[in-house]
């Protein structure tokens, strides 16, 4: 069965900006992900080295817990689940390494890791990701949002440079 | 003022997020080699829909305050950290070119059936644990520059709210111009039979 063709970036940006304004509307927050990774975190920590991430200065009020942490989580279950009828509804559901023609199954896992290290490290230092700051932040016309996406482009840029072989 | 309900339960995360991943599936952002075709030139669909989608909200916030639907600070407006927010979209700049994904999108290449997602989520755990871990050296540069709180490009400018929201608006109609343009000649962009193959074996 061939996929169906995705949305025209006109419309999938528009139907993004409307479910955006109706998480303003219901949440008085916009949309995010990062946060909930920062809870997984936590969560893993707390099983791994229990003292050591109650005592963890950063982790240590994530362990403590706060409403809006368990918002961002049935969030994202939320965005899984969408994301899924999306992909079984377009017939576009495959289980797989998705990598560039040129790239081995080795090397994309390993550039995968890294990008999320550094992604992990990136969206903590920003207190949030291209999500949480840079889509909710733009839309409240945000000075911060708009920092943060003029350097992920930027950056996007200059790493695609290094990375492209393994893409194309 | 009606809006905003502040409703952090179950329901209300559970709807947010269904529509979010529900669009990004549909605009193609599950697909690694899509999003990263961005930075490539070949594929402007990152930059068109994420545009189009702040300036979509920005507008129907702007009315909702317009027409006494929504009070003033009623909604949350991030307060700029200048220095951690520059640097933090500088590393999630690279990690999205080298991994492929942002946090959100990971999450939708994972529900499209991608391995390479799970890692990217293993990795964004293991950067976070990094994070926590360093947080004595880091302090310093994550409480950095610190601006207004809740600081918005009005506060920043002096301009009008509807007037930002135009010149935004027609920086997107530029930028899709010359998109659409660099995106022909460079072979783009992804559609999604050149992603999904029809045998599946091949994968």
């Amino acid at each position: 069965m061939s996929p169906r063709p995705f949305w025209s970036p006109l419309w999938a940006g528009i139907a993004l900006g409307l479910a955006l304004f109706l998480t303003f509307v219901l949440t008085g927050h916009g949309l995010g992900a990062s946060g909930f990774f920062t809870r997984l975190t936590a969560e893993v920590g707390q099983w791994l080295a229990p003292e050591l991430t109650a005592a963890n200065r950063y982790l240590g009020d994530y362990v403590r817990g706060e409403p809006q942490q368990a918002w961002i989580t049935w969030e994202v279950l939320g965005a899984f689940i969408g994301a899924l009828v999306g992909a079984l509804s377009g017939r576009r559901f495959r289980p797989q390494v998705e990598r560039g023609p040129s790239s081995g199954v080795g090397s994309r896992l390993v550039l995968a890791l890294i990008g999320g290290v550094l992604t992990g490290l990136g969206a903590r230092l920003a207190r949030g990701c291209t999500s949480g700051l840079g889509l909710s932040g733009g839309a409240a016309l945000a000075v911060g949002g708009f920092v943060f996406l003029i350097c992920f482009f930027a950056a996007g840029f200059l790493f695609s440079f290094i990375v492209r072989r393994y893409w194309q | 003022m009606i809006w905003p309900l502040y409703d952090s339960g179950v329901a209300s995360g559970l709807l947010a997020g269904f529509l979010f991943g529900f669009v990004l599936e549909n605009a193609g952002f599950g697909s690694p080699r899509k999003l990263t075709g961005q930075f490539r030139l070949e594929d402007w669909s990152v930059f068109k829909v994420m545009f189009t989608a702040v300036i979509v909200a920005a507008l129907l916030l702007w009315l909702s305050k317009l027409f006494g639907l929504m009070g003033d600070a009623s909604y949350y407006v991030p307060t700029p950290f200048y220095l951690a927010m520059a640097v933090g979209g500088l590393l999630i700049g690279a990690g999205f070119a080298i991994g492929g994904y942002c946090p959100g999108t990971s999450v939708a290449g994972f529900a499209g059936g991608r391995i390479d997602a799970v890692v990217f989520m293993i990795g964004m755990v293991i950067g976070t644990a990094l994070f926590a871990a360093w947080f004595g050296p880091l302090e310093q540069l994550y409480l950095a520059t610190p601006g207004p709180q809740g600081q918005t490009l009005m506060d920043l400018t002096g301009i009008p709210e509807w007037l930002i929201i135009i010149v935004l608006a027609a920086m997107a109609w530029g930028g899709f111009k010359l998109g659409s343009k660099v995106e022909q000649k460079l072979g783009g962009p992804y559609q999604a039979s050149d992603l999904y193959p029809e045998d599946t074996k091949k994968n």
